[in-house]
């Protein structure tokens, strides 16, 4: 065992925050240890450490502004965009911490790809959706590979019996549920490790979401899942494990059927029963 | 479970509703008189768009006519080539002049005495010779023979025949007495007098004669202007505008770069002229009246505009764009140059192309870095001294024949036209290209 690995198991073992149930899991993909988050004074985020483990999904509910979208953001730095947005603390991913100087963000972003709550496809072609990150990697090197890409994210994210006869036409034309799949096929389509989903399904009707979540089982199989949701039914359908945020702190994470059927946390207990949020 | 009638909520209810009542009368009221004003406020920019319009058609459209007289010219060897070496060189300095007053003297045969003559060869205008002399340059052999020709009439004939000049007033009070009208008529019954299309309006330079003025020297001299114009503000404004809006942080340099911009906007335009005359002409030594300098000065003019009209696209393109290329691992340049310019452009083109309509009809810096100059020729380069379209338009205003009014006129109209299309362009390309998400 390296004294670094050393170090952070002995860092695994104390209690987080005051973070009620196993923030670690054996074999994590991401971890985070102490993360604050600032937007200029306010502090969004409280020293919140998570494991998210390999081939897992894991979901993140709590009340609105609770820090849930603000923890998922910075797993692949997207909150780097924000003026005034200040991230401290330790995030891994497979060992390596992200926020180093050393890390290249286009690289993590390459390996943490990101669902965001409103579909939006670039307004393009639909091939030109799912190609565009292969082809600003480089990742095919002739047509043909660019076009295998393309359909096997498709076929992945369940869209291609719906467009294949039409890859030339704007993807905006599609219906919101087509253009979410396309946004995740996209997504899929530079390989990432994890997929960052931010409510990917609010702006969907409920058939549309079922779609998206049978979607999202299947595609524990390649890669792992963070799920931010509003919906506790969500959760609970399709997610192994789960973090309950509240405000900027997270309050209790466990397995799905555990919180769900017995939250240990009071807070988690009132939020799951419908008493607040 | 009903109330009781007299109860006081019942009470109430039925008071607010008598208050609602009596105030809706009212409150339509006020509504109409407001409609009422804002369709007057309508009407009446209307009436002063159409009136400005009618004033100017109404004056300019003869200035696109101009009157030819036929004449008779003998080619006269003794003239043209009196050594019969069919020199070029001398071919092009015969006196043409006397071949006109030739032609004059032949179809009036009666006039005599000095100052009859002058007059009587004032029919026909200067540019006739020109057009004599570049017709045997081409065509030497013309020489020693006869032909019917349409040349150019001077601009009183012209007037008079367009009723610019009112035969009614006293003989003193004309600039055109009695025996030219007569000889104008005698003509005019011959069919010797004709009113055409005036192409060379377009092509030709500014001139003292009204009859050969034209707008050709001012149209190229704001083309090249505006070329020097668009080829730097735009990639210029262009580029400090993404750079400002996609990749600069907020801090207080740029809060004053930002102000300092918008008050750039506001400068009277002739002080962008001074700074020209005394950095551009004075300091660097760039020739004066140049388009080189007045491109440079308009660019100053105009980058502001471009400035804030790309922020302002690239501000209105959806942040969840700039996220979805930044998601699938675009850097920032490359989600910018592939995603975000390109919604913008169309935002941005509509800018530019509003800021090279207020270049276009800009004259006051112009008037300070000295296109003001009259200047013939046509310029080839935007080195070459030359004026530009609303300069030429306060010349001619300036000038004192009585001809330059239609000119003045027909030149303000073609200006109008371009700055129209122009606009319009602009309104096409947001129609055309704007995006709703």
């Amino acid at each position: 065992m390296t004294s670094e690995s050393k170090a952070l198991d002995d860092f695994s073992t104390r209690r987080f925050g005051g973070t009620v149930g196993e923030v670690t899991v054996a074999n994590p993909r991401m971890s985070a240890r102490n993360v604050d988050v600032f937007y200029g004074d306010k502090h969004a985020i409280k020293k919140v450490s998570l494991d998210v483990g390999s081939n897992e999904v894991i979901a993140m509910i709590g009340p609105s502004g609770c820090g849930k979208s603000t923890f998922l953001r910075c797993l692949n730095r997207m909150n780097d965009t924000i003026d005034g947005c200040r991230v401290t603390g330790d995030i891994r991913l497979d060992e390596h911490d992200i926020y180093d100087r050393q890390m290249d963000v286009v690289a993590l972003r390459a390996q943490v790809g990101m669902v965001f709550q409103k579909p939006n496809p670039f307004p393009k072609s639909i091939y030109d959706n799912i190609a565009y990150g292969p082809r600003i990697h480089g990742l095919a090197g002739t047509r043909a590979e660019l076009d295998d890409i393309v359909e096997s994210s498709l076929r992945r994210a369940g869209l291609w019996e719906e467009v294949k006869d039409r890859m030339a036409q704007p993807g905006t034309g599609l219906s919101g549920g087509q253009q979410q799949r396309l946004c995740i096929a996209r997504a899929i389509a530079v390989s990432p490790e994890v997929i960052l989903m931010d409510e990917p399904c609010s702006a969907l009707d409920p058939i549309a979401t079922a779609k998206i979540e049978e979607l999202i089982d299947e595609l524990r199989q390649n890669y792992t899942i963070c799920i931010v949701t509003h919906s506790m039914q969500q959760a609970a359908r399709v997610s192994q494990r789960t973090a309950y945020f509240h405000l900027g702190d997270l309050i209790e994470v466990g397995d799905t059927t555990q919180i769900f059927t017995n939250p240990r946390h009071k807070l988690t207990e009132d939020y799951i029963t419908g008493r607040f949020g | 479970m009903s109330e009781p009638a007299d109860s006081p909520d019942t009470d109430r209810r039925r008071r607010t509703i008598d208050v609602v009542n009596a105030s809706l009368a009212r409150r339509y009221a006020s509504e109409r008189r407001f409609r009422l004003l804002g369709r007057l406020a309508v009407l009446l920019g209307l009436a002063f768009v159409a009136v400005l319009f009618l004033s100017i058609v109404a004056n300019g459209y003869s200035g696109f006519q101009q009157t030819y007289i036929r004449l008779q010219i003998a080619f006269d060897p003794a003239i043209l080539d009196p050594d019969g070496k069919r020199d070029p060189a001398a071919i092009r300095g015969a006196d043409y002049g006397a071949l006109v007053k030739q032609a004059l003297r032949a179809e009036f045969p009666a006039v005599s005495g000095r100052s009859e003559l002058r007059e009587l060869y004032r029919l026909a205008s200067a540019g006739a010779e020109y057009r004599l002399m570049d017709l045997v340059a081409h065509q030497p052999s013309l020489i020693g023979t006869s032909k019917e020709l349409w040349l150019l009439a001077s601009d009183e004939v012209d007037l008079v025949r367009k009723g610019q000049i009112d035969r009614s007033l006293p003989e003193s009070e004309r600039p055109v007495n009695d025996r030219v009208i007569g000889w104008l008529d005698a003509l005019e019954q011959r069919g010797a007098v004709d009113t055409r299309f005036n192409w060379s309006f377009f092509t030709n330079g500014d001139s003292r004669e009204p009859e050969l003025a034209g707008i050709g020297g001012a149209i190229a001299g704001s083309f090249y202007t505006l070329l020097v114009c668009l080829a730097l503000s735009f990639p210029i404004g262009v580029a400090a505008a993404v750079y400002l809006e996609e990749f600069a942080a907020k801090s207080r340099w740029t809060d004053l770069i930002e102000v300092n911009i918008n008050n750039l906007a506001a400068v009277p335009s002739i002080v962008f002229g001074l700074l020209g005359l005394a950095v551009l002409i004075n300091f660097l030594g760039l020739p004066r009246s140049a388009p080189v300098v007045g491109g440079l000065v308009l660019t100053l003019m105009t980058l502001p505009t471009i400035i804030i009209a790309g922020r302002a696209a690239l501000k209105s393109v959806p942040p969840s764009i700039r996220e979805a290329a930044l998601g699938v691992g675009a850097s920032r340049m490359q989600t910018v140059f592939h995603h975000v310019l390109p919604l913008a452009m169309p935002g941005m083109l509509t800018g530019t192309i509003i800021g090279m309509a207020r270049a276009l009809g800009e004259s006051a810096p112009l008037l300070m870095i000295g296109m003001v100059a009259f200047i013939v020729d046509v310029p080839k380069g935007p080195f070459e001294p030359s004026t530009v379209l609303p300069v030429q338009i306060y010349l001619w205003a300036d000038s004192p024949e009585r001809a330059f009014v239609a000119k003045t006129a027909a030149a303000t109209i073609v200006l109008l036209g371009f700055l129209i299309t122009m606009n319009a362009l602009a309104v096409f390309l947001r129609k055309r290209f704007e995006r709703r998400w």
